[in-house]
């Protein structure tokens, strides 16, 4: 079952077009990637699964029913721009969300209680969130989130604002998290992050869903038929290529180091292979496979 | 809890918590009994000081030893002491505080003594102990001239009579006495309370929008509550603890000019008058407190409460809304100006016309304004002492309550969209466009 599907969407501000029958597919249980330029319409999408806004057009289902006032109970969302009320204590604001997404007061405490012990806060429950540093809220506002345990969780942008360590342990949170069964969604512009997260990614653009699916299928639909070799000689080797192969490059990468390229059909990486290693001193040999962010410039510069 | 119970009690916990709650809440009744009390204390004050003043009398207008409030005279004749002696004396002397010098008169003119009367004092002389003084020469100098042209002056103050006018209102039950200065001063008190009343908590819950758009915490808060839901939280949230606050002013104020009046600082005491009357003495306080007491009676204070709670309610929902559609619609404080007219010039308006209103109750000019929700509030409130057609009334009431239902709706549609544009600062142009956008 899906998470989260939306077909056809197409929401129009007044000045412009944010998304053009957008459709999405997030299977449950995965770490989904979303992917696109600013102004793709990433934000706009995420503000329609949490009902922030309403389409124009399109339908969009959470596990499979439409979304209604209950669905805010089963997602957890934590928006790009964070912020809480600045002269509020810590404690009394994280019950106040709490008991927004439906938990009880004495459930809300309980959890909170648990969250801070495992992240050290307990001495900031009583203090006002004016007077913690900026990562500091951060980590409050991620609590909150997460607090009422949702089946998904939607974050716009998790990393931005967090210093590398945090950083570190937001992520580690995101695998747990998943690890425990949770769907969850994810915008970002840092591709390593997806490549190291992501079970799934998709890459809006203009408003469109133009390229998704699990990170290994999305990578594989992109082979190119490209192989490099990298042997080792005193000399550049003349190579004698079996048919249907090409060689395109073939120079010297450092002292005795020699890098060539071949052009071939996608399935020929054990039939090239064989045919090159009586030949030379294997160093290396790889399919050139394309990264995310290869993908991601190609598809939006549309090259 | 449904969300927004949760977050008109967070409204209301928090804003009572505030150190400017409680300063407002104390500060309130404080200011009000001051009113009360400072007449009286102003009055005893000025008895504790008395000044000792010597007189050089050139004129002989002032007989004896007159006395005079706040000041001991002590007579010198002048034939034996100069100006300049005098004033030595007064420098020297400790006990001695100034000196009321009246020159000698010039061609025998006996008001140039009068004329060019001097007080010299060593501190400022208390405020009115001049005019005092004044009154005091001017008397005797009367009453010298009356006895100059044979009259006695006894005579005089007998043929002196006093007048008094009670108006009556003729109505079909008989007639009852007006009481017009305690209307309009009911009116205009009731009239003022819900103008402030308005401008303070509308003004709180545009800053409560405006802090939830600048921390952002807003997009957190409309995935669990719809947006009009959010904005209605927080205006009844705000309206608990204004009326909260009110009714701690109310009772402070109450028990504190119980305990005033226990003590006497306030005049006049009723009981004591009462006691008065009974004695045969009729002082004119007596009969004018007679009389406020009898419109009052006549006035139907529940009704009138009543009425003062439905328009304190209703105007600050009408134009508390409003203010949050303009919260929403900008980034900063600073940014209202231009959506704050619109809504603050009525307002203004409507207090600057209501002399108007209390010149003619039922003119034309009174009637519109309290029919339209705009000014309804507060030119009701005036015109409702003196009496109102009950149809008039309950048109605008209804106007009232449809007025308050459209501003909210109208915020609502601002609101939803507002709350999250950033950014550019709207023109009306966009508010419109908002307003007709679909959710």
């Amino acid at each position: 079952m899906n998470a989260l599907t939306a077909t056809g969407l197409h929401k129009r501000y007044a000045s412009h077009h944010a998304l053009r029958g957008l459709d999405m597919e997030i299977p449950q249980g995965s770490l989904f990637g979303l992917l696109g330029p600013n102004g793709a319409g990433k934000t706009t999408f995420i503000r329609i699964a949490n009902r922030i806004l309403a389409p124009d057009e399109g339908r969009i289902e959470l596990f499979g029913a439409p979304l209604d006032a209950s669905s805010a109970l089963r997602i957890g969302y934590l928006p790009e721009e964070r912020g809480l009320y600045k002269s509020m204590k810590v404690g009394e604001q994280a019950m106040y969300l709490a008991q927004l997404r439906g938990l009880s007061a004495t459930d809300a405490k309980q959890r909170l209680r648990t969250w801070f012990e495992r992240w050290e806060l307990q001495s900031w429950w009583d203090k006002k969130v004016s007077d913690l540093s900026k990562g500091m809220a951060q980590k409050v506002q991620f609590i909150t989130t997460v607090l009422h345990e949702p089946e998904l969780l939607i974050f716009d942008e998790p990393f931005s604002g967090f210093d590398p360590i945090n950083a570190q342990l937001i992520r580690e949170e995101m695998l747990r998290l998943n690890r425990e069964g949770r769907t969850l969604i994810f915008s970002t512009h840092r591709m390593e992050s997806v490549e190291e997260l992501c079970t799934h990614i998709a890459l809006i653009n203009q408003g469109q869903n133009v390229l998704s699916g699990t990170v290994q299928g999305v990578k594989d639909r992109h082979r190119s038929g490209r192989f490099v070799l990298r042997y080792r000689a005193e000399h550049a080797a003349s190579f004698t290529l079996p048919e249907g192969v090409e060689l395109t490059r073939n120079e010297q990468e450092a002292s005795g180091i020699f890098t060539s390229e071949f052009r071939a059909g996608l399935d020929d990486a054990s039939r090239l292979l064989t045919a090159l290693a009586p030949q030379v001193a294997v160093y290396q040999f790889e399919e050139v496979v394309p990264s995310i962010e290869d993908l991601f410039v190609q598809t939006v510069q549309g090259v | 809890m449904k969300p927004f119970l949760l977050v008109a009690q967070r409204e209301i916990t928090t804003r009572i918590r505030k150190r400017s709650f409680l300063v407002m809440t104390i500060l309130g009744p404080v200011l009000f009994i001051g009113l009360m009390v400072a007449p009286t204390l102003i009055a005893m004050s000025s008895e504790t000081e008395e000044l000792n003043l010597i007189v050089v009398d050139h004129s002989y207008v002032l007989p004896g030893t007159p006395s005079v409030e706040g000041a001991n005279l002590a007579y010198f004749d002048p034939k034996e002491v100069t100006e300049e002696q005098a004033i030595a004396l007064v420098r020297e002397r400790d006990d001695i505080d100034g000196l009321l010098y009246l020159p000698e008169s010039v061609n025998s003119d006996p008001e140039f003594s009068l004329k060019n009367a001097k007080l010299y004092t060593e501190t400022t002389a208390p405020l009115g102990m001049a005019s005092e003084l004044e009154g005091l020469l001017e008397r005797f100098a009367y009453e010298g001239k009356l006895r100059h042209f044979g009259v006695d002056p006894a005579l005089v103050t007998q043929a002196k009579s006093d007048a008094s006018i009670e108006a009556f209102e003729l109505s079909d039950e008989g007639s009852e006495a007006s009481g017009t200065e305690i209307k309009t001063g009911i009116g205009f008190f009731s009239g003022i309370l819900i103008y402030m009343f308005t401008f303070l908590y509308a003004a709180q819950i545009m800053r409560g929008v405006i802090e939830e758009k600048t921390s952002r915490i807003v997009e957190v808060l409309v995935t669990s509550v719809k947006p009009t839901q959010l904005m209605l939280g927080k205006i009844l949230g705000i309206a608990s603890v204004g009326l909260l606050q009110f009714a701690i002013w109310i009772a402070l104020t109450a028990a504190a000019a119980s305990a005033v009046g226990a003590a006497g600082l306030l005049s006049p005491d009723p009981a004591q008058l009462e006691a008065l009357g009974a004695a045969g003495q009729t002082p004119p306080e007596l009969g004018e407190l007679q009389s406020v007491l009898g419109t009052l009676d006549a006035l139907n204070l529940p009704a009138l409460i009543a009425m003062f709670l439905f328009y304190f309610l209703s105007g600050y929902l009408f134009y508390g809304a409003l203010f949050a559609a303009v919260g929403a619609a900008v980034d900063s404080e600073t940014d209202t100006q231009q959506f704050m007219l619109p809504l603050t010039l009525p307002l203004v308006l409507t207090f600057i016309l209501s002399t108007n209103i209390i010149e003619n109750p039922n003119g034309p000019v009174a009637v519109a304004l309290s029919l339209i929700p705009f000014s309804a509030p507060i030119a009701m409130m005036i015109r409702l002492p003196f009496g109102v057609p009950w149809y008039e009334l309950a048109a605008s009431m209804s106007l009232m309550v449809l007025g308050f239902l459209g501003t909210v709706w109208l915020a609502a549609r601002i609101y939803r969209v507002g709350i999250l544009s950033y950014g550019k600062k709207p023109t009306y142009a966009d508010l419109w466009k908002w307003i007709r956008m679909k959710p």
